[in-house]
């Protein structure tokens, strides 16, 4: 088996591991990518419609060239990367065992591990409706990989259900390659994707958007003949009487992403209960020398935010193998923070007491969509340590938030803080 | 709240256009009221703007896809250099559907010069080498 040493090793070659690389590799580290696919770019590189980079660049640039300017200097700073390279497992003590087609199985030992695995897209929701499994039912991501990248149309006439982003995105995209798309179908009573995809994207189509309903039959044996809306009521259940059959020959699945947290669990890393690895505020999983970064630790809506994200993991990787490496450190004290009203998670999940006078990035998303709101955390004692008016919140943008904890008076002793989204009490509304 | 603009070349009749500046989503009236431009319900000026662009001329940036011969991936993404108007995307759509460009390409060359001599180019997204 042959065998490598480096510094820094990251997983994954997408926005996220590109970024991450390039921080690590200016600070004249070893730095290698372990990339599956067959060449670097990641999601980005399908995801052919402009949007990206106006935090990033000050310019809308598509996907493809988002992510070009970052292969682009990795190749100008002679990055390593090994392509069709796919990581099967790592340790704990940082051992990496990967497959290719050249070299078999092989063996990364490195000082620090980054995770930048992006997500996978959830089926869920496909699962349970009746009907036999014919073809033509697809997630939106994978036909957005036919269209985009292979060039082949998986379908005729389309039914979408959910009305995330890269669901609407492609019922654009496959009008514009002579598709019909009849509706996109959403459970929620709200788009759960940007408004701006919703005009671009259906409005400017003629695609209607049925909130409220859901698929509950697919019809056909072999192939996809159509399905069955129904309505739902406020718990989700079923109005009786309210089926439509919408006739199709695809289906397509736009209900979400969540991270992909095999090899994680499999190194032993905690894993939160709403999706990627426990993380602290540098980033850092429960494996000390092993950070994470991207989808795979939360799914982001912008990229930029994923380059971000990954610029502070390669750092806080820099500063593990500089540091840390070679010293014994003992448990870290920590404060665990948690989410109440309205909150579906937060990042980071824990944070070190001796950070608490650094910048802190805390990033989560609502659970539903609310007007005239106050953003709080409060601490054990239910004492307010922050808070902030916000006007608007729906579950399809992320909260990011920068906070010293240090100058807003938190207790030294705190264990535990807890975010939460509540309306506005009345006498801030007359404050506005 | 509402604002009026002049304009010389103003389509007929309204539209209620959702804007999508930001995520509050205003719905925006717009009207033609005898060659005057009535706005109503947007709530700051960058969404009085789009919605002033939007009611005279809708435009967009077209991002698709263009065969490639001998390509490491049998398509390169593309996209026009400037926003096309509305009614033009379907025939620059076709257009880009009949040409096939050649590798190697890089980010940024120019596939079509021109488009329906738009003054606008359609352009490379990604660098692509050959096969
Ligand atoms: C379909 C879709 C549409 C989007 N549209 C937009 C948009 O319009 N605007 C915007 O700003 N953002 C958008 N985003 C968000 C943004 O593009 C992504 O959040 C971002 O690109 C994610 O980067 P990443 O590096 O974390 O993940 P990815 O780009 O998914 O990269 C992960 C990489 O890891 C590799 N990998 C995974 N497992 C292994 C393994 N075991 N061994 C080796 N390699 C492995 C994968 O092959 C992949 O290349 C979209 C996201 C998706 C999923
Ligand atoms: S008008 Fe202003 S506030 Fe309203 S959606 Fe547009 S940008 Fe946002």
């Amino acid at each position: 088996m042959k065998k490598y040493k480096v510094d820094v090793a990251v997983i994954g070659g997408g926005s996220a591991g590109l970024a991450a690389a390039i921080v690590v590799k200016k600070a004249e580290l070893d730095v290698l990518i372990l990339e599956r696919d067959k060449e670097l770019g990641g999601i980005t590189l399908q995801c052919i419609h402009n949007g990206f980079g106006l935090h990033e660049f000050e310019e809308e640039l598509t996907g493809p060239e988002y992510v070009q300017r970052f292969i682009n200097r990795a190749k100008d700073l002679n990055i390593p990367s090994k392509l069709d390279t796919m990581v099967i497992e790592f340790t704990p003590d940082k051992t990496i065992y990967a497959v290719n087609n050249m070299e078999g199985l092989i063996e990364i030992k490195a000082k620090a591990i980054i995770l930048a695995m992006g997500c996978r897209e959830r089926t869920r929701g496909a699962i349970n409706i009746p009907g036999f499994r014919p073809a033509g039912i697809f997630t939106a991501g994978q036909a957005q990989r036919f269209v985009n990248i292979e060039g082949y149309l998986p379908g005729r006439t389309f039914v979408i259900l959910g009305s995330g982003d890269i669901g609407m995105i492609m019922a654009r995209r496959l009008t514009w390659e002579g598709c019909e798309v009849k509706a996109v179908v959403e459970i929620q009573p709200y788009v759960s994707g940007l408004i701006r995809n919703e005009v671009q994207c259906l409005e400017d189509y003629g695609i209607p958007l049925i909130t409220s309903y859901t698929i509950t039959k697919i019809h056909g044996k072999e192939r996809v003949q159509g399905v069955t809306i129904s309505k739902v009521d406020r718990n989700f259940d079923r109005v009786i009487g309210s089926d439509k059959f919408i006739e199709c020959d695809t289906l397509l699945l736009s209900v979400g992403l969540i991270p992909e947290n095999e090899l994680t669990r499999e190194a032993g890393a905690k894993i939160s209960q709403m999706g990627g690895p426990v993380i602290d505020n540098n980033l850092e999983t429960t494996i000390e020398g092993v950070f994470a970064c991207g989808n795979v630790l939360q799914v982001h809506d912008l990229v930029d935010l994923v380059t971000a994200e990954a610029k502070r993991a390669g750092l806080n990787a820099v500063e593990y193998v500089k540091e840390r490496y070679d010293i014994k450190v003992e448990k870290k004290d920590q404060i665990i923070c948690t989410f109440g009203e309205n909150v579906n998670y937060i990042k980071p999940d824990l944070i070190n007491r001796t950070d608490l006078s650094k910048d802190i990035i805390f990033t989560f998303r609502v659970k539903r969509p609310d007007r005239r709101l106050l953003i709080q955390f409060k601490d054990d004692k239910n004492k307010i340590v922050y808070k902030r008016k916000k006007i608007y919140v729906i579950p399809s943008e992320m909260i990011e938030l920068k906070l010293n904890l240090s100058e807003h008076q938190i207790d030294p002793d705190c264990k535990r803080l807890e975010v939460e989204v509540i309306p506005r009490p009345e006498v801030l509304i007359e404050e506005d | 709240m509402s604002a009026k603009i002049k304009e010389n070349e103003l389509p007929e009749g309204f539209k209620d256009i959702r804007c999508i500046i930001c995520p509050t989503g205003c719905l925006v009236h717009v009207e033609n009221v005898n060659g005057e431009l009535i706005m109503e319900g947007h709530s700051c000026k960058r969404g009085e703007e789009y919605a002033r662009e939007e009611f005279v001329a809708p435009k967009r940036i077209l991002t698709t896809t263009m065969l490639v011969e001998n390509g490491f991936l049998p398509l390169i993404p593309v996209r026009s250099d400037k926003p096309i108007p509305k009614e033009k995307l379907r025939d620059a759509l076709k257009k880009i559907a009949q040409t096939v460009a050649n590798v190697p390409i890089k980010m940024g060359d120019i596939l079509i010069e021109n488009v329906l001599g738009l003054e606008i180019n359609i352009i490379a997204s990604r660098d692509l080498i050959e096969i």
